[in-house]
């Protein structure tokens, strides 16, 4: 397990004194410091993590927020942004010394632009409800996570989500072009608004993906768009992961960009399909899911090319869906594999690395050796079409000692990733979680700058302290400059 | 003194930049020097040229991926990447016909330091929304990298987000990653002719509202319009719409269904359609060589109906001529010669409307005094500081080319 920040005895001590200050800036039930009442805010979506808040406070007002970090940042309490807690990361994992700030009173939509396919919504609103809003004009809002019933917008921009369509579409940095921000000094700062180019450096840019370590967002505006006229899916089984590879290749290769490109292993497959019976074929090695959506003419003239790459890269079964429900019904087992796992197993823990498409065989191999090693089942499930792999490894937590081996298993397909020029995550987020593998993708001095960074946004290291950075510097340290006046020699270099 | 250091490799950038921080020097950042003449001019001691880091070290079509040196000519990596049919769906415009350089001579470096995009921005992104990593040198004389050559990836902080139009003041940049799409098998116009300004911005409204994916929505007044479309003599609002020849097709039909109530309509075939573009990319009714050459230029970015209000305002109080791409969101002003190049006027408009302006030609004269970027203020002020320093503690790299200190 990761170790967390040693607690802070001081602030601790000072704990009734805190919680009534709070009270003072957002009064009734805002404010919630009862151990029962508390326990829903002890862990997030990775629930191998669980540790209890020192107080919970759930603003409703950007100024309460403002007024809220303010107060946190000149007493140094510190502070862990939470959305809707679904993060698979433990970005949201409580401090036991820290203020847990729930942004879920941050629900309303507050407009929607159709003249400038814009929405401006509070960091509360979950990302379904934004495309529910706007649904009636045949709107919507692209990003789409498996968790996107629940999950929020503001959790969204911390984690940059993604979703199974944004090969086409994009993730949420791609999909946002304006925010309110407040940082930890209570300073209310805005970032772009419905314009496509904001000013100055984008500051937008750099918060989306940053995990709730630079400020809390309290307002998003968000870019919507027209739903396609239509959306098709081909199923395609194949007798080996290679050959499945393969066809996603020479899909991209013929210029096709599917709406989304997923691949299942057998033992997904089977999972999947024993829990909703989608249809699909036991027989394979490899299941892809390709789907098209555009306009009619457009869609039927590319399946017709999907289907010609498929045989041609062997394919042992291709059916294309010819009514909606079917095409739903090609879906809902992809969109239930996690639970469909969690059926065959006690446990089960989702792994996020991205690897470049071309090394999936290899990775699989490797892999499966990696789960004999352990004595471990592994279920596969992959955005083919962007390299972003979930592999999911089953285990049973009462077993005492395999949430370890479990553990250690995911850190070595984690390192496996970046080992084949891949990276650690590809939409779930560091958080605690691959804290401490962090070194294996950067140097220590792209760690350094990475939290000098940090430093120019919260220098007192207060928001959300323990996640994304294995070792914690002190900005004063890391902002040093070892510079020696004279020592340095004219660079040896061409001059004219 | 003002040397110019040419770097050999990202070894020989990292040597320069810790000279330059013990001898407490500045240095301009140039990669292929197209883009010298945009920004605020700043006093630096020497330029850094990183035109010798050029070629593509990476580049694999099925996997939408390529990496290159931060100094390739960026007209050598679009050429490999349309021998695969692929393209930088960015779209990044070529300043050369508007400053009066040649064209064609920008580095990918350039193109990502100053985030580049072009009419495909409503649909695609800018270059910020393609760039998958970088490797490069801090202001401090380190050696650093960030993201990776996987396009989903969100491990640590998206610091290609935040380089992406820091126009080199926050690292100098030795190698990148971008993303390549396939590049569109065809495309069509569809011409409104004959619209108003507020007019042409609630079609465009409309189009870009439609499932008919639009990929460039401009407006183009009555004085502009014949001179980048032959033929023309009124108005023209063109969309443009790319893909596969039956989507094609099928979308003009629709389109054209959809704007007929709007004003008369007419199509421009494939290649009328290509050479359009570009020039509306490049902004060539504006080029240094044209009838306007000498008048200073702005470009604005606002919310797209806001565009025909926001000119209007300016046009009020100035002469001035107007490209609108971006369905109305992004404005070329090209002005009558004043002191502070209309920055009083534009300044105003663009507050009143909202959005920002960037002051793209003028002499460097007037650079030097009217603020190029819009001016920032307060806590946005300081974090903009803090943000530079934590890169770039000295002012080393490209100081000043922003906003002072900057």
């Amino acid at each position: 397990m990761v170790a967390m920040p040693e607690m802070d005895g001081a602030v601790l001590a000072r704990r009734e004194e805190i919680v009534a200050a709070l009270r003072a800036i957002v009064p009734g039930e805002g404010v919630i410091a009862s151990e029962r009442e508390m326990k829903p805010y002890e862990s997030d979506g990775l629930t191998a993590y669980r540790q209890m808040p020192m107080v919970v406070v759930l603003p409703d007002t950007t100024e309460q927020v403002a007024a809220i970090l303010r107060y946190c940042h000149r007493n140094g309490i510190r502070v862990v942004p939470r959305g809707a807690g679904t993060s698979l990361s433990g970005g949201a994992l409580p401090l036991g010394d820290g203020v847990l700030l729930g942004m879920a009173k941050f629900n309303r939509i507050h407009s929607i632009d159709f003249s400038n396919r814009v929405a401006v919504v509070g960091p509360g609103v979950t990302n379904l409800a934004v495309s529910t809003a706007v649904a009636h004009a045949g709107f919507y809002y692209a990003p789409d996570p498996s968790s996107q019933i629940a999950c929020t917008i503001g959790g969204n921009i911390a984690e940059n989500s993604g979703g199974v369509h944004c090969l086409k579409y994009g993730m949420t940095t791609n999909n946002v072009l304006g925010c309110e921000f407040v940082t930890i000094e209570g300073e209310i700062l805005r970032f772009g608004g419905k314009h496509l180019d904001a000013a100055g450096y984008d500051m937008l840019g750099v918060i989306t993906g940053s995990e709730g370590l630079l400020g809390v967002v309290t307002e998003i505006t968000v870019r919507i768009l027209k739903k396609p006229e239509t959306a098709r899916a081909v199923l395609v089984g194949f007798a080996s992961s290679e050959d499945a590879g393969e066809c996603v290749s020479r899909i991209i290769g013929a210029g096709i960009i599917p709406a989304g490109m997923e691949m299942m292993d057998k033992p997904a497959i089977r999972a999947a399909e024993e829990f909703v019976h989608a249809g699909y074929p036991l027989d394979v090695e490899a299941l892809l899911i390709v789907e098209l959506d555009g306009p009619q003419a457009e869609v039927d003239h590319l399946i017709g090319r999907v289907e010609s790459i498929g045989k041609a890269c062997r394919a042992t079964v291709c059916r294309v869906s010819s009514s909606e429900e079917e095409r739903l019904l090609f879906w809902a087992g992809r969109k239930a594999a996690f639970p469909a796992v969690g059926r065959i197993s006690p446990d089960y823990y989702c792994m996020d690395g991205t690897i470049p498409r071309a090394k999936l065989p290899l990775v699989l191999r490797r892999m499966r050796e990696l789960s004999e090693h352990y004595q471990l089942g592994v279920a596969n499930v992959f955005h083919a079409g962007d390299g972003n792999l979930h592999p999911l490894i089953l285990y049973d937590a009462n077993k005492p000692g395999e949430l370890e081996r479990c553990e250690a298993f995911g850190a070595e397909i984690l390192k496996l990733c970046v080992e084949v020029g891949g990276v650690l995550t590809g939409e779930h987020g560091v958080g605690v979680e691959k804290r401490d593998l962090m070194p294996a993708m950067f140097s220590e001095e792209d760690l350094n700058q990475q939290q000098r960074l940090k430093c120019a946004f919260d220098e007192r290291g207060l928001l959300n302290p323990g996640k994304v950075f294995p070792t914690l510097h002190r900005c004063a340290e890391l902002g040093r400059m070892h510079v020696h006046h004279g020592e340095v020699a004219f660079p040896d270099l061409p001059r004219f | 003194m003002n040397d110019k250091l040419k770097a050999r490799d990202a070894g020989d950038v990292e040597e320069a930049v810790r000279w330059a921080l013990a001898e407490g020097k500045a240095l301009e950042v140039v990669g292929r020097g197209s883009k010298r003449a945009l920004g605020r001019p700043a006093q630096w001691d020497g330029a850094l040229d990183l035109s010798a880091l050029s070629g593509v070290t990476l580049y694999e079509p099925e996997e939408l991926v390529l990496s290159a040196r931060a100094g390739t000519p960026l007209r050598e990596i679009e050429s490999l990447v349309d021998s695969r049919n692929q393209e930088l769906a960015f779209e990044p415009m070529d300043h050369g016909p508007l400053l009066g350089g040649l064209p064609a001579r920008g580095s990918i470096g350039g193109t990502l330091a100053v985030n580049l995009s072009g009419p495909r921005r409503i649909k695609a992104g800018a270059a910020r929304d393609h760039f998958l990593g970088f490797a490069g040198v801090s202001g401090r004389g380190e050696r650093f990298k960030s993201g990776g050559r996987v396009v989903k990836n969100v491990t640590g902080y998206d610091l290609c987000k935040l380089v992406a139009g820091s126009w080199g003041t926050l690292a100098a940049m030795t190698e990148v990653t971008i993303k390549v799409l396939p590049r569109a098998e065809t495309e069509m116009t569809l011409v409104v002719l004959g619209l108003a300004d507020r007019a042409a911005m609630t079609a465009m409204a409309a189009a870009m509202g439609s499932a008919c994916d639009v990929s460039g929505a401009a407006h183009l007044p009555a004085r502009i319009a014949p001179r980048m479309v032959p033929g023309l003599a009124r108005a023209a609002t063109v969309l443009r719409i790319e893909g596969v020849e039956p989507s094609v097709i099928h979308r003009m039909r629709a389109l054209a269904e959809l704007m007929r109530t709007h004003g008369e309509l007419a199509t421009l075939d494939r290649e009328r359609s290509v050479a359009l573009w570009r020039a509306v990319r490049d902004v060539t009714p504006f080029a240094q060589q044209g009838p306007a050459g000498t008048y200073p230029v702005w470009r604005i970015s606002t919310a797209p109906t806001q565009g025909a209000e926001l000119a209007a305002a300016i046009a009020q109080r100035i002469d001035a001529e107007f490209i609108y791409d971006w369905a109305g969101g992004l404005i070329w002003a090209v002005l009558a010669p004043a002191e502070d190049a209309g920055e009083a006027v534009v300044r105003a408009a663009t507050e009143r409307c909202g959005g920002h302006a960037t002051l793209i030609r003028a002499p460097a004269a007037i650079r030097a005094v009217v603020p190029v970027f819009t001016p920032e203020q307060g806590a946005l002020a300081a974090l903009t500081a803090r943000v530079k320093q934590s890169f770039d503690p000295q002012g080393v790299l490209n100081a000043g080319r922003m906003w002072a200190g900057v």
